[in-house]
This record gives structure tokens, C-alpha cells and sequence, in this order.
């Protein structure tokens, strides 16, 4: 059967890893390969890589670390972050990376996800919607960009059949109001997501313990869990977070 | 023409680079050579035939290129391995984009219908099959399996898959949630549908395998 996959992400400027502390401070955590190869060891099913480089002359660093992580790590490689043109995701493919993120192109201009998706295959191209409960609109989530602070106008579960009309072949889903407070996934917004599209589904923000990533799939009806700082702090490896799914007979890769 | 190990024959349909790198990881003394040159294909000892996107675009790269002629001649000459898309191509027809293949194995590929399927647990089954799902051996024993365990895990990630094949060919089973072939062997033909370079140790040791395979025929 068709495991459930974990998925831990890494936040890249400048050619390291950092830790963010309330987007505000950050701190360097390590060298990008080293961390790769622990995830790697621990068992992660992919790695997702999210370059925030602010400064365009640092943006090339991510195609050095893509291509020295897949030079190490046989597992698939996930890269996002000012993805703009189709252009783009052709350097991050030759690089390495197996699939690559788009997120605020996909709002702005569409037909640059059809273009990719129709050039190199929808299984490579993910579309990542972050969205926030609102008040006052005829639907109750709706996609949001820069990091949380802008609001589209979009209705979260239409702009994600949108996306896989378009070619999108997975989802990343993001729940703006739930990350970084460790409280859980944004499980009722998952399942409205899953439920009206046939491509996999990935839940991302909010996670704070074990039982949010069993809660994610059950629940939310996610096909994989991306987390961040339950990895990075040491609070959880990946090994005892499949130990932990398999206890509650969800389908890992041991 | 320098010695050539092993060519990854390059049409022009994304990340090669992967799977050069994990052949080099697990045979670091070999020569491999990425490569879109038909002399290249036709000198090297061994030929993996990868693959992924849209096939309609696979086969037009291919024969743009000019390079059906050598990958058609090292499949019936040489070990051959076919993986993903490069699996798919060695049957008659894909009814991706409805296209004629390279005709090689007998069979059809078509896409998974799963609309309103769910796995046991009441889940719904996405497409495409996208992640780690364990492959069973069947047929003869094959050399291409050695050291990897029955039911091991492998990365998959894929659309259509491979139906109506000779029963002698399969010698590999995925379920999604129906059984589906997902590995044929015929004389020098090894082939997957899934990518060995994405799926961790028990993948290296499937090209570590490829690498030393020395085809009965």
C-alpha cells in the first residue's frame, strides 16, 4: 500500500540553512548537504527545500546546494521560493531537484504553471497555496501571498482545482493562520482541498506534535506532512514521528 | 571513442543529472556518460533509458534527435535499463496523447481510472500514484533483484502505467489499489516504472545490480 510520506523542510539563504524565530531573527543551522543526509538517515521520504533569499545576486546559491544535495541524497528533492518563469524551473530540474514549488507566479500569472506543466510534466510541478480563514466573503479561506500579510480575493478550494486544471501535479498547502503556533494543521481547510481534486495533497503549518501529523492525514485527508521545526529543534526525529503514524495504522515507509 | 560504461541517453525531458549522480554513487569507477550522440549510445557497454513528462513529447524528443534507431538497436543488444517513461516507451501504444511507442514489449499503456477509489482506510487515491509503494517480485527469480528484499519500497511517480503485457515479461507488482505490472525483464531488457535514483538504498542497490548484470540469454 501507498505509504503516507513525511516530508521536512528547510528554509535556504545565502547557501545555509536557517531557523527563523518569529520571521524575525535568523539563525544559521547548519550547512544544507549535512542536514539533507541526517533527514535522509532518519528516513524522510522527501526533502523540501524553500530558498528565502532576499537579494537576487544570492539566488543562484540554491542550484550549487540543489545540485551537492543530489549528489549524496537518492531521495526526492523538492525547491521553492522566487520561482518566477519557466525558465526556472528548468535550472532547478538540471540541478537536481525532482520537483519545483510555485507560489506567488501562480497567482499573478497562471499560464506560467500551464507552460511549465506542459513543457515538463505535472509530476514536477507543485503548486503552493497559502491560505487564512476569513470573515465577511462567500468563502471561508482564501489564498493569501507574501507570506500571509496580502489577501487575494481567491477562494482557497476554487484557485486549487484552478491550479490542477492548469497541470499542477500536487498541492502544498499552507495554513497562514497556523504556522509557527504549533497547534496543528488547518485540518477542515485539508480535507475541503483534498476532497475536490485528484492530485496528492501535502499539509504544511501548524504542526507542534506527533499526533498533529497523524490528525493531517486522518483528518485533514492529507497524502504527505510537511513540518519544519519539530525536525530542525531536535524535538522529534523522523524515525520517531513514522514510529509514532505506524502506532495509529497509518501506512509509513519504515 | 574513450570507453563508455554505462549512457544515460539524453532526449532533451529533464533531470538526467539524478540519475547519472546515483549510478556514479554506487559505481564510482565507471565511466557514465550522459549523452544524446547515437555513436555514444552504440559504443557504451551498458544503456539506461530514462524518462519522465509528457509522452507525446518523449517520443518527438526521441526521434528529433535521431536517436530512436540507437536506442531500438541497444535494447535488443545490450543491458538495458528502462526507467519511468523509459519503461512505457518500450511498449506498442501509450494512451498518453495516444501515441505509437518504440514497439519493443508487447502491451499497452493507459492511464489509472480511480475516480471515487479509496485505500483501506477510506481514503481517496490520488493520480498521480505519487510516493513510496512496495514493489513484489514475480516471474522467475531475477538477477536484477539481488539483495533487495520482496515487498521493498520504492518511489513512484506516475500517471499510466503498463497493461495488457506478455505474462513472461512482469517480473515486478505494484498495487494502486489494483495489481499492476510495475518492472519487466526480457533477455537484456530490464525496465521500472519506478526511479531507482529517487528511492533511497534499496534503489542504489537496484543500479548497483545494473551495473554488474551480466543478462542470461
Amino acid at each position: 500500500m501507498l505509504a503516507k510520506r513525511i516530508i521536512p523542510c528547510m528554509d535556504v539563504t545565502a547557501g545555509r540553512v536557517v531557523k527563523g524565530v518569529n520571521f524575525l531573527a535568523l539563525r544559521d543551522a547548519g550547512d544544507p548537504v549535512e542536514i539533507a543526509k541526517r533527514y535522509d538517515g532518519q528516513g524522510a521520504d522527501e526533502l523540501t527545500f524553500l530558498d528565502i533569499t532576499a537579494t537576487s545576486d544570492d539566488r543562484d546559491l540554491i542550484l550549487h546546494i540543489i545540485e551537492d544535495v543530489a549528489s549524496q541524497v537518492f531521495i526526492p528533492l523538492t525547491v521553492g521560493g522566487g520561482v518566477r518563469e519557466v525558465e526556472d524551473v528548468r535550472r532547478l530540474l538540471n540541478a537536481g531537484a525532482d520537483k519545483v514549488s510555485i507560489n506567488t507566479t501562480a497567482i499573478y500569472n497562471p499560464q506560467m504553471v500551464a507552460d511549465a506543466a506542459a513543457r515538463f510534466g505535472s509530476q514536477c510541478i507543485v503548486v503552493a497555496i497559502d491560505a487564512k480563514k476569513v470573515e465577511g466573503q462567500p468563502f471561508e479561506w482564501e489564498v493569501f501571498t507574501h507570506g500571509g500579510r496580502k489577501p487575494t480575493g481567491l477562494d482557497a478550494v476554487e484557485w486549487a482545482k484552478k491550479m490542477v486544471a492548469l497541470g499542477a501535479g500536487e498541492l502544498l498547502v499552507t495554513s497562514m493562520d497556523r504556522d509557527g503556533t504549533k497547534i496543528g494543521f488547518n485540518n477542515a481547510l485539508n480535507r475541503a482541498i483534498s476532497d475536490a481534486v485528484e492530485v496528492p495533497l501535502i499539509a504544511s503549518g501548524g504542526v507542534g506534535n506527533l499526533q498533529h501529523l497523524v490528525d493531517g492525514i486522518k483528518v485533514g485527508g492529507a497524502d504527505a506532512v510537511l513540518a519544519a521545526s519539530i525536525f530542525h529543534y531536535g524535538e522529534y526525529t523522523v524515525a520517531q514521528a513514522k514510529a509514532y503514524m505506524q502506532a495509529h495504522n497509518i501506512e509509513v515507509r519504515l | 571513442m574513450k570507453k563508455i560504461d554505462i549512457a544515460v541517453v539524453d532526449y532533451g525531458m529533464g533531470n538526467l543529472r539524478s540519475v547519472s549522480k546515483a549510478i556514479e554513487h554506487v559505481a564510482p569507477n565507471k565511466t557514465v556518460l550522459v549523452t544524446s550522440d547515437s555513436a555514444a549510445i552504440g559504443a557504451a557497454e551498458r544503456v539506461v533509458f530514462p524518462g519522465q513528462g509528457a509522452m507525446f513529447e518523449c517520443m518527438r524528443e526521441l526521434d528529433k534527435r535521431g536517436l530512436h534507431h540507437a536506442v531500438v538497436n541497444a535494447a535488443k543488444t545490450k543491458p538495458f535499463l528502462g526507467i519511468c517513461i523509459g519503461l512505457q516507451m518500450l511498449f506498442d501504444h501509450s494512451e498518453e496523447g495516444d501515441v505509437n511507442c518504440l514497439g519493443l514489449l508487447q502491451g499497452n499503456v493507459i492511464k489509472f481510472a480511480l475516480e471515487d477509489t479509496c485505500d483501506k482506510d477510506g481514503q481517496k487515491l490520488k493520480v498521480p500514484h505519487m510516493g513510496w509503494n512496495q514493489v513484489y517480485q514475480g516471474g522467475k527469480p531475477h538477477a536484477m533483484w539481488n539483495g533487495i528484499a520482496n515487498g521493498e519500497r520504492f518511489y513512484f511517480v506516475h500517471s499510466y502505467y503498463v497493461s495488457s503485457t506478455n505474462p513472461d515479461y512482469a517480473v515486478g507488482f505494484g498495487e494502486y489499489p489494483q495489481r499492476f505490472t510495475c518492472a519487466v525483464g526480457k533477455e537484456n531488457i530490464f525496465a521500472v516504472q519506478f526511479h531507482p535514483e529517487k528511492s533511497a538504498q534499496a534503489g542504489l542497490q537496484l543500479l548497483s545490480n545494473f551495473v554488474n548484470w551480466k543478462p542470461e540469454y
